[in-house]
This record gives structure tokens, sequence and C-alpha cells, in this order.
């Protein structure tokens, strides 16, 4: 018998990123993922809200330890991420072409634009404190200094256009202060973001830092908004649906979440960002401390 | 415990008594009614006038409109009108205002705080050393942020129109922290005061007018909660500001959700103050009793959680206990004055409530004896021991003279014990270990940490909590934050 001259492809499952592991949804369910033009492509896990609440379990588990770095140590991190982007480029080329029907010529410049993204934010990590710290010249005598701390859980609801550079650019700025992300991937697009988590798992981020969930956001955005042990929620993935995203505002108050409101319309991601996602999900802590003999 | 009037000595040593000092009423000039300040002028409000009595006595001491939700479209309206030339005035321009405002708050200080201690219950000694010189200070400290608002780091575009509520604690210090930053930004405001404390906002409102402050730059509107409910819910509101109870500050958050409006809470507390066994034990007893008993415990980020290391626990104890019996409590008006009147009587219930609760469930409630005056609302320095983490003396604020003393013995342990709050305003660390302070000062989910002190505040120095304590900043470069439109996403 002869070998046939094209081989039979292996195809990979597209799972969930929860704590370090790749599980199926606890849930057994799972949905079609089609291209651009309506092809299937995969089958991706359909996250239940118990998925969802592991998730953050992962992440409250995984703070202490994130948060605790060194910020020079996490900027190394953030960019061995970007390093290992760079080495996987025609995955993500083809993923990003797939996902949002691009030509691999304008595929490969969202990658070039995620990776550098990646390299700008790790860059931050050891410059945000020195830029919205303070020593404060209080009347009295003493020391007191104002530095910011990473609010701790943040939910987010990645945004449904933009697959990779969208998803990079809402989650380099939540991770790289400090804080753990449960991440909602796009729920039409979300095969990038199965790739990225792959590249976060081999690039020394520890396990539960990034959470990220592919499905539908009914199933676990209002799971993640009115979860008590979720202190942020990024809600710019719902562009343009504010109904959604007031029902989800209004649960966040439960614990009174720190909010980022959705945009009216999905932002042009190419720009270079401000520093205002990281610093919606910062604290300020400040100190005193007597000064004398 | 000494009561002003009938020193009674606890001891078996003889004591002299204190002669009664008491600030002269003389200066205060109380209207028998007052109206709502719209547009630069006092007007009638259209809502049920209530009256505004003297905690420490009872006495009625104003009638005060209540604006109803027609009465505050109306300030809103002509705040959003202010705001077309203030937001454009050049900040120079608008610094003098507030340098003039700071300036007019310190000529007439004692004024204010003498009316501050008669309309909150407060002791005249912290009126007139805290809550006024610190107000002015906020207006003259951002005062000098407005024509340097591109140096701050959030652009320079104000919000609009800002709707503010603060509570009764600290009415006049509490409007500061909101006018003064709005105002240096550009915004105009819409301010609520407390219902049982309005008398020192309707006395600002002469301030603004005596500053010559453009009308309609700065609106006092009084009445109770559904006022600031219509307030907050306001469609023309650009920006909330609101400090109170963690309760009320959650249905504000769900109120504005889906909306444009910019939002900071200042909420509840229930902060652990944290001794170690190496701590210098007599600042750490001062410390205490000022974490917890200054403002007769109404304060946010009181130290209503004594933490302490179980090697010193008993003398820690036995040494507050001393001290608490030299604690004078009385005529807010008197200078030797401790320990002032409870605001409320709806205030003094709630304290009686949960410390009653705190008896049932177990705890040890000590207090100095103590003569309560016959008038007027009052509740004695109290401590409870043997508190655990699940007694509601240890969860839930009280907003009252009354402490919680919990024991640790590792610092991982108080660790835990002081972050198991979803609340996260404040916190005290007392210890010698300048490496244990600051790994302490790491470890603590609170938006203040107080090392070898407590209770101390200045503009300069932002102020807000972690959690359900609430977000945004007040005072400091951080403060302005919530008043200009920020940095970019």
């Amino acid at each position: 018998m002869t070998p046939p001259d094209s081989r039979i492809e292996v195809r990979k499952t597209y799972k969930l990123y929860i704590g370090g592991q790749f599980p199926r949804s606890e849930s057994g369910h799972s949905y079609v993922v089609d291209d651009a033009k309506g092809r299937f492509v995969a089958n991706a896990a359909l996250a239940s809200r118990k998925d969802a609440r592991d998730a953050v379990q992962a992440a409250r588990a995984a703070f202490g330890g994130w948060s605790g770095k060194t910020a020079y140590n996490r900027a190394q991190i953030l960019y061995r991420v970007a390093e290992i982007m760079e080495d996987r480029r025609p995955q993500f080329v083809e993923a990003v072409r797939q996902s949002e029907g691009l030509t691999p010529t304008q595929a490969g410049k969202a990658l070039d634009a995620s990776i550098d993204r990646l390299v700008w934010y790790a860059g931050w990590a050891d410059k945000i404190t020195q830029v919205t710290g303070n020593a404060n010249p209080v009347a009295g005598p003493f020391f007191n200094l104002s530095t910011p701390e990473p609010t701790g859980v943040v939910a987010v609801v990645a945004p449904q256009q933009s697959s990779l550079l969208g998803l990079v650019s809402v989650v380099a700025p939540v991770v790289v202060t400090g804080n753990t992300a449960v991440v909602l991937a796009s729920p039409g697009r979300p095969l990038p973001a199965v790739t990225f988590s792959e590249v976060l798992a081999t690039s020394d981020v520890p396990g539960g830092v990034v959470n990220i969930l592919t499905g539908k956001h009914s199933n676990t955005a209002p799971t993640l908004a009115s979860h008590m042990d979720v202190n942020a929620i990024d809600l710019t993935g719902l562009a343009g649906d504010s109904a959604q995203a007031a029902a989800l505002e209004e649960s966040a108050a439960d614990n009174l979440k720190r909010v980022l409101r959705p945009p009216a319309t999905e932002p042009d991601w190419t720009l270079e960002p401000g520093i205002g996602r990281m610093t919606t999900f910062l604290e300020t802590k400040t100190v005193w401390h007597p000064i004398g003999v | 415990m000494a009561a002003n009037k009938h020193s009674t000595s606890s001891t078996t040593q003889a004591r002299f008594d204190y002669a009664p000092a008491p600030e002269s009423r003389a200066i205060v000039d109380i209207k028998p009614s007052y109206g709502l300040f719209v547009g630069g002028e006092f007007v009638d409000g259209h809502g049920r006038s209530f009256k505004t009595i003297s905690p420490s006595t009872e006495e009625v001491l104003a009638e005060i409109a209540e604006a109803d939700e027609a009465d505050v479209d109306n300030a809103v309206k002509v705040a959003r009108r202010a705001f077309r030339t203030w937001g454009r005035m050049p900040g120079s321009e608008r610094a003098k205002y507030l340098y003039r405002i700071a300036r007019i708050i310190q000529e007439r200080g004692r004024e204010i705080a003498v009316l501050e201690s008669i309309d909150n219950g407060k002791p005249i000694k912290e009126t007139r050393d805290v809550d006024v010189p610190i107000a002015a200070a906020h207006f003259f400290y951002y005062a000098g942020w407005a024509d340097k608002l591109a140096y701050a780091g959030y652009g320079t575009t104000p919000l609009g129109v800002a709707g503010q509520v603060i509570p009764w604690n600290f009415p006049l210090l509490m409007l500061a922290w909101k006018i003064a930053p709005a105002l240096a930004c550009g915004n105009t405001v819409v301010l609520k005061p407390a219902e049982t404390t309005p008398l020192t906002a309707l006395l600002f409102a002469e301030i603004c007018q005596q500053a010559d402050l453009p009308a309609g730059v700065v609106n006092i509107i009084t009445g109770a909660g559904s006022t600031g409910q219509a307030l907050v819910a306001h469609p023309d509101v650009d920006k909330v500001a609101f400090t109170g109870s963690t309760a009320v500050g959650r249905a504000i958050a769900k109120s504005v959700a889906g909306s444009h409006k910019k939002v900071t809470l200042e909420l509840g507390g229930k902060a652990a103050n944290i001794v170690f066994d190496d701590a210098p034990i007599d600042q750490a007893i001062e410390g205490i009793v000022n974490g917890i008993f200054f403002n007769q415990g109404h304060v946010c980020c009181a130290g209503s959680r004594l933490l302490v290391q179980e090697s010193v626990a008993d003398e820690v104890l036995a040494r507050l206990k001393r001290r608490m019996a030299t604690l004078r409590l009385g005529d807010p008006l008197d200078k030797n004055t401790d320990i002032g009147a409870i605001n409320s009587a709806e205030q003094l219930d709630k304290i009686r409530e949960l410390s009653d609760i705190g008896e049932a469930e177990g705890a040890g409630r000590w207090s100095p004896p103590c003569e309560l005056p016959k008038h007027g609302f009052w509740f004695p320095p109290t401590v409870f021991t043997n508190v655990t983490q699940a007694h509601r003396i240890a969860r839930e604020e009280i907003f009252g003279p009354v402490l919680s003393v919990l024991t640790f013995r590792t610092p991982a342990e108080a660790v835990e014990k002081a972050n198991n709050t979803p609340y996260g305003l404040s916190a005290g660390v007392w210890t010698d270990k300048g490496s244990r302070i600051l790994h302490m000062a790491n470890k603590l989910k609170a938006g203040v940490v107080w090392a070898n002190t407590f209770n101390k505040f200045d503009p300069t120095s932002p102020f807000g909590g972690y959690k359900e304590s609430g977000y945004g900043r007040e005072g400091g470069r951080h403060g302005l934050a919530a008043y200009l439109k920020g940095e970019d996403l």
C-alpha cells in the first residue's frame, strides 16, 4: 500500500485556561466557532457559571504570589510573553486571519501591534508606582507616602472584534500592576485567545494569574459581575451594548467593584494607550509615620 | 470617668475638679429658619421643612428648608449655567476665590467651631483644632492647584456639575473635602449636607457670598435621604461624590449604573488598630483612645477593632482602662471636654443596640464610672473584651465610642484578622520595629495606614478606601482625579 500524498492533520482541541490548567468546561458543553466567512473551524469550550467561579478561585489563589513579585520580575515575565508570541508568529497570524477575516498581511500587523503592546505594558511594571505615587508634604512631623497597589481579582470582558490586539490591550494593563484576571474571550472570535493562553502557560506566568474563558457572555458575565470575591470588572467588550453593561454594573455594586464602563463603539486598538487601564485597577495606599529622634 | 459638672472621683486619691470652661455661644447668630442656597441667594424650599437640634441639649436650633425634586432640579440647572463661565475661567482666577474662602474660614474660625459644636455635639476642642483649621487648609491647598492642573496628570478638563452628599460626623470638613477640589478643577457643585447638621454648610453659603463667589458655583440644598437621592439620580449631574454608609453607597452605585456619571464613594470602615508587644505602650494607649473616642467614634476610619498581641494584652487593657477613666464627657462647648454628645437619637439607638448585642453574644463590656447628662444623647466610652471575629461588634460598623478588643500571637495572624472584613478604609500599627511596620503596611488592605500614630488628616494626603469602603481618593494630588476627565485609557 502506498502512503497518501497528503497526511491527515492532527487538530487542536480548544479548551479553557483556568489556574494554569486546560480543562474542558466542567459542564461538558461546547459551541461551534466559525471563521469570518462562516465556515466551521472548531468546537470551543462553552464556559459555565461554575467554570467562572473556578476561575475566580484560581485568580484569588494566584493574587498573593503575583502581586508580591517584584515589579521588575513581572516586567520580565510579560516581556517573555511577548517573546513567545513572536516565536509563534505563523500560528497567531493564521488564527487572527481566520477569526477576523483579514489578509495575512493585515493579520501580521495585528500580531506586531499585539506584541509591541505587551512590550509597552511590560515596561510599565516598575514605572507606574513612580508616576502615580506621591510623597505628601503634610503639615506636621510625619513621613507620608502614597503608593499604588493592585485592586485584586479583575474580571475582564474582552473586546469582541479585535480578537488578539484587543485582548492583549485589556489583559496586559490589568496584570502588569499585580492584579490577577478572569478574562471572557470574544464569544464570536475566541480562538486567538485560546492560543494566547497556550503562550501564557509556557511563559513563566504563574497559573491563575490570567484565566481565559471561552463561550457566551450570558453564561459567565453575570456570575463574575455579582461575584463577591471579584474586586473589579472591565466591561470594554460590551461596547455598544449599554443595557447589558448597565445590568452588570448594577450587579457589580453589590460589593462595590471598581467598574470600567464600555465605550459606545469598540476603540481603535492600534492607537497608543494612556495609563487609564492600569490606574482604574489600582488602589492608592497612604502610609503615615511620625518623624522624631 | 470625670463628668464635667459633677466630678466623681473613681480613685481614693483626692482630685481637684475642673472648673467649667465653656466657650461663649454669643459669637454665633443662629437664625430661626434657613432656606436653600441656590444661585447665590437663599430661597424657599418646597418640601416639608425640618428642625435641627442640639444633640447635647435637644434644644431646637432652627427650622431648615427641605429641597424637593423640583428644588433639586432647579439647583442643578443653576449649577449648569454657572459651569459655563466657571469652567472656562482661568485657573488663576478660580484660585483667588478659593484663597478668599480659605481666609474667611480662618477669620470666622471660632464662630464656625462653636456653631459646629452646637449643631453636631462634638467637643469644641476638636472643632477648633481639627475640623475648622483642616477645612481652611483644604481650600488653601486646592486653591493652589487650580492653575497647575496640567502638572497633576489627570488632564485639565472639568466634568461639569458635581452632586455631593456629605455626612454629619465632620459637617464642614467633609464639605471642604468635596467643594475645594471640585471648584479648583472648574466644576460647579450642588451639595447636600446631612439632615442633622446643616448649619455650618449654611454658614458656608454666607462665606461664599462674602467671597463674592459667582452665583451658582456653589449651591447648598438641605433635606434628608430623598433629597440626596434626587440629587445623585439627576440626569444632568456629571459627578457624584458621597461620604456615608456602605449601604447608601451601594444604593448610589446601583442607581448610577449605566450612566455617564463619574463616582467617588467614601464609605464605612472597621479599622484594625494593631499593637505589637514591642510597641511604645504609652503612645499606643493615646493612639487607641484617639482612634476610637475621637469625635465620639463617629469616624469612618475609627480604630474600632483593637488587635493586641497576647503577651501584652493584659497590660494594654489595664492602662487603657485607666486612661479611659480620665476622659471627660459632657458639654461640647466646654474646652475641657473630651467626649461630646452622640449626634442623634437614631444613632444612639444603633450604638445601644449593637453594644447590647455584643454583651448578649458573650463579650465582656466595660465603661468607666460615668454620669451622663440628663438631656441630650450620650453614650459612655465603652470597651469590649473577649471579642471574636464572629461577633457582630467585630464585623459591623458601630460608629460610636465602642472598642472591640481581639488578640493575636503572630504578625501573620494579625494581618489575617485585620483583613478579615469587607471594609478597607484604614488601619493602625504600633511597633518599634521599622521592618515590621513596612511589612504590615504592605499586607494591610486599607487605603490609609497609620503607623505609630492614628487619625491624622491633611489636605495633601489622599484618603479613601479599599473594597467595600468605597473608591476614589480625597485629598492630595490624587483627590483631583475625582473632578477631572482623567487619564486616557
